[in-house]
C-alpha cells in the first residue's frame, strides 16, 4: 500500500530519484559487456598512451628495487634517527586506500546500501592492487626478500628461531595477507555470475573457453543463487571486522612502541577513521575518469557521487576529531616528551607537512557541507586528490616528526628522502594504476548481476510514472 | 583438442532420448515467483530456476530449503581460532623458549590478534570452497544449457524449470501446466 502511495506523489520521486538508468536489463548487460567484449585491437589510441605511461613508471619501479636489492637498504634515506621513513609511510598509505574497497562491499552491504551496486566491483580491484602496492615496501624493507618466508611460520632449516608472536610486526603480516586473501575471494565470488553473463554472450571461441573456466559453470539457479547469497553474506559478514582490525593493526606496529606520538590508544579507531577517508578519495578519483571515458554516467550517478562524498565529509570529520584530541591529550596528560612532539608537528622543521595535512584533511572537506560543492564534478575530482595528498603528509607527519625529536637532543636528526625512495613511490603508483587500467579493460567494471538487481526492484517500484529526467553530465 | 557433445554425451551416459525437464521462460521476475508459486501449488516439487540475479522470494515459492552453508563455515571458522592458539602456544611456549621485552612465553591477550585473523581467514577459505561444492560447481556440462534460450538466463529472461525426476512430470501436461501459469515459450529440453 504505501508503494502505491509513494508512486502517486512525483514530488517523493524528485526527492528520492531512481538509483540507476536503463531501459530493460538487457541494456545493462549491454552497456558493462560491450566495455569488456570490443576487439583489443580497435581498443581507443588513448587507452594504449596511458597504459604505456603507467607501464613505463612501474619498470622504473621494477629497476629502483633491484637497485635496491643489488645495493642495499642505504639508497633509501632511512637512518637514524628514522629508521622508519617514506616506506611505511607508503605501505600505511597503500594499505588505507584499500580499505575503502572492503568498506563499500562488506560494510555497505550489511546496511543494504543498495548504491553500493555500482561501485563495488571498481572498488574491490582498488583494494586489491593497493594491498599489492602496499606489500612491496615492508617487504623491501627487510633488506632481504628473499628471505621472506621467515616472516611465515614454515618450518625451515635456514635459522632455528620462530617467529615472535609477541610483537605486533607479525600480527601485522596475518592481518595484511589475510587481508589480500578475503578480499581476492570476495572479488572473485562476486565476478563469478558476471563472468558467466559475458562467456554466454562471448563468440571468439577463446572467449568462450577463458570466461567458461572462469566462471566455474555458473548456471544461476535459484538453488545456487541461495547458497551464493549465503556465502556472500556471511564473506561481507566477515569482512566488516576484518577491514577494521587490519588497519588497528597497523596502528599497532605505533602504538605498542614507546615513542612519545605513537604510544597512543587512539590509533586505531584513528587510522581506521583515515583509511576509509583516503580510500573513498582513490575511488573517487579512479571512478570520476571512468565514468568520463567510458560514459557510466547512467549508472554511475550524481546519487552515487554525492553519497561518497558525504562519506569523505564524516570521514575527514573524524580525522579532525582525532588530530584535535591527539593535541589536546599531549597537553593534558603533562608529558613533556609528550607535549614536545606535538608542538614540534606543528610548529618544527616539519611544520609544512603538518599543515598541509591539516588543510587537505579537515579544512578542505568541509567544503562539502554545500550541496553545490559536494555535487560539482570538477570540485570533488580536486578534493578527492587534495585528500589523498593529505592522507600521505598524515602518515608521514605521524612518522617522521615522532622519530626525529625523542626524547634525547643528541640523537636529534633529520630526514631526506633520496631519489630512489621518490621513484619506488612514483612505480607503485604506476603499478597501481597500470593494474587497475587492466582491469577496467578485461574484467566488468560493474557488477552486471547486482545493478540489474536494484533495477528490476525500481522498476517495480515506479511502474506507471516516468523516470525522472536528470540533466547528465 | 576438438569436444563433441554427442560424445561428451554418450560418455556421461546421458543420451538424447533422456528428458532433462521442461523449461518455461518469463520477462519479469515478479511473474516468475507469481507462477513458481502457482506450479508449486499443482503438485510439483522437482523444480528449479534459472536467473541473473537472485530473485526474492523464488526459494519460497519453489520451496528451496534455506543453504546449509552456515553449517560448513562454522567449524572450520573454530578450527581457524584453535589453530591459531595452538600454533602461538607452541611455538613461543615449547619450540623457541626466547623471552622477549619481559613478555610470557604464552598468553592470551597478545595471541588475540592473529587467533582473530586465522578465523576470519579459515572462514573465508570454507565459505568460498563450501559454497561452490554445494552448488556441485565448477562443472563442464549441465542439460538445463541445452535449452535454446539458455544463454539470456544470464542477462534478462526467467526460466522456471520443472525437472523429469518429478513424480508429476509429463513432457505434455507439464508443458501445458508452465503456459498456463504465463510463461512465453516452453520447451521439453533433452538430457
Amino acid at each position: 500500500m504505501s508503494d502505491v502511495a509513494i508512486t502517486q506523489n512525483p514530488a517523493l520521486i524528485e526527492v528520492n530519484p531512481p538509483l540507476v538508468r536503463a531501459p530493460d536489463l538487457h541494456a545493462v548487460t549491454d552497456q558493462i559487456s560491450t566495455i569488456v567484449e570490443g576487439d583489443v585491437l580497435k581498443t581507443p589510441m588513448k587507452y594504449w598512451i596511458v597504459l604505456s605511461f603507467t607501464g613505463s613508471v612501474t619498470l622504473l619501479l621494477g629497476a629502483m628495487l633491484t637497485y635496491l636489492v643489488s645495493t642495499g637498504i642505504g639508497v633509501w634515506g632511512n637512518n637514524k634517527p628514522i629508521g622508519w621513513a617514506w616506506d611505511i609511510t607508503n605501505f600505511v598509505f597503500w594499505i588505507g586506500i584499500g580499505h575503502a574497497g572492503t568498506l563499500i562491499s562488506a560494510i555497505l552491504f550489511l546496511f543494504r546500501q543498495k548504491w553500493r551496486t555500482s561501485i563495488n566491483r571498481s572498488a574491490e580491484a582498488m583494494t586489491l592492487f593497493a594491498v599489492m602496492c602496499a606489500g612491496i615496501f615492508p617487504l623491501f624493507h627487510t633488506g632481504r626478500p628473499w628471505r621472506a618466508y621467515w616472516l611465515f611460520p614454515v618450518p625451515n632449516t635456514d635459522i632455528t628461531m620462530w617467529q615472535n608472536f609477541r610483537s605486533p610486526l607479525i600480527w601485522d603480516v596475518f592481518a595484511v595477507s589475510t587481508y589480500f586473501t578475503v578480499s581476492l575471494l570476495f572479488w572473485y565470488t562476486g565476478l563469478v555470475p558476471d563472468l558467466a553473463t559475458l562467456r554466454d554472450r562471448a563468440i571468439p571461441k577463446v572467449k568462450q573457453w577463458v570466461f567458461g573456466i572462469l566462471s566455474l559453470g555458473w548456471r544461476g539457479s535459484a538453488r545456487h543463487w541461495r547458497n551464493y547469497e549465503a556465502a556472500y553474506l556471511i564473506l561481507a559478514g566477515i569482512s566488516t571486522p576484518l577491514v577494521l582490525s587490519v588497519h588497528s593493526v597497523v596502528s599497532f606496529d605505533f602504538a605498542t612502541s614507546v615513542i612519545p606520538g605513537w604510544h597512543t590508544t587512539i590509533f586505531p579507531p584513528y587510522f581506521v577513521a583515515g583509511a576509509i577517508f583516503s580510500g573513498f578519495a582513490c575511488v573517487m578519483t579512479l571512478l570520476l575518469i571512468a565514468r568520463w571515458t567510458l560514459n557510466l554516467q547512467n549508472l554511475i550517478t550524481m546519487k552515487h557521487l554525492e553519497n561518497m562524498n558525504k562519506i569523505i565529509l564524516v570521514t575527514g570529520s573524524i580525522v579532525g576529531y582525532a588530530y584535535a584530541c591527539e593535541f589536546f591529550i599531549a597537553w593534558f596528560s603533562g608529558n613533556i616528551y609528550e607535549r614536545f612532539t606535538f608542538w614540534n608537528r606543528a610548529f618544527g622543521p616539519y611544520w609544512w607537512a603538518a599543515w598541509s595535512m591539516y588543510t587537505c584533511n579537515v579544512f578542505i572537506p568541509q567544503l562539502y557541507w554545500f550541496k553545490k560543492l559536494r555535487t560539482n564534478l570538477w570540485v570533488m575530482f580536486v578534493i578527492s586528490i587534495t585528500t589523498n595528498i593529505g592522507m600521505w603528509f598524515e602518515r608521514f607527519v605521524i612518522i617522521a616528526t615522532s622519530l626525529t625529536r625523542d626524547f634525547l637532543p643528541t640523537s636529534w636528526g633529520f630526514f631526506h628522502p633520496t631519489w630512489v625512495d621518490m621513484c619506488t613511490f612514483a612505480g607503485t603508483i604506476g603499478l597501481f594504476l597500470t593494474l587497475f587500467l587492466i582491469f577496467a579493460r578485461f574484467l566488468p567494471m560493474i557488477a552486471i548481476s547486482e545493478v540489474k538487481g536494484v533495477l528490476a526492484h525500481e522498476k517495480r517500484f515506479f511502474k506507471g510514472q516516468k523516470a525522472p529526467v536528470e540533466v547528465l553530465k | 583438442m576438438k569436444l563433441d557433445p554427442d560424445q561428451i554425451r554418450e560418455k556421461l551416459g546421458i543420451g538424447a532420448d533422456k528428458v532433462y525437464g521442461v523449461i518455461g521462460e518469463f520477462d519479469d521476475p515478479h511473474e516468475l515467483v507469481h507462477a513458481g508459486r502457482k506450479i508449486r501449488e499443482m503438485g510439483y516439487t522437482k523444480l528449479d530456476a534459472m536467473t541473473p540475479f537472485p530473485v526474492h522470494g523464488i526459494d519460497e515459492a519453489l520451496g528451496i530449503p534455506y543453504s546449509k552453508l552456515g553449517w560448513i563455515v562454522i567449524p572450520v571458522s573454530l578450527a581457524g581460532t584453535t589453530t591459531a592458539a595452538l600454533l602461538i602456544w607452541y611455538v613461543g611456549a615449547i619450540q623457541d623458549k626466547f623471552v622477549i621485552g619481559g613478555k610470557p612465553l604464552f598468553d592470551f591477550t597478545f595471541s588475540i590478534p592473529v587467533m582473530f585473523e586465522l578465523t576470519i581467514l579459515f572462514t573465508a577459505f570454507a565459505t568460498f570452497t563450501g559454497m561452490w561444492a554445494l552448488n556441485g560447481l565448477p562443472r563442464l556440462y549441465h542439460p538445463s544449457l541445452n535449452y535454446r534460450n539458455s544463454h539470456r538466463a544470464s542477462d534478462d529472461k526467467f526460466l522456471l524449470i520443472i525437472e523429469a525426476d518429478d513424480p508429476n512430470f509429463d513432457p505434455q501436461k507439464s508443458a501445458a501446466h508452465l503456459r498456463s501459469v504465463g510463461a512465453e515459450t516452453v520447451e521439453v529440453v533433452e538430457g
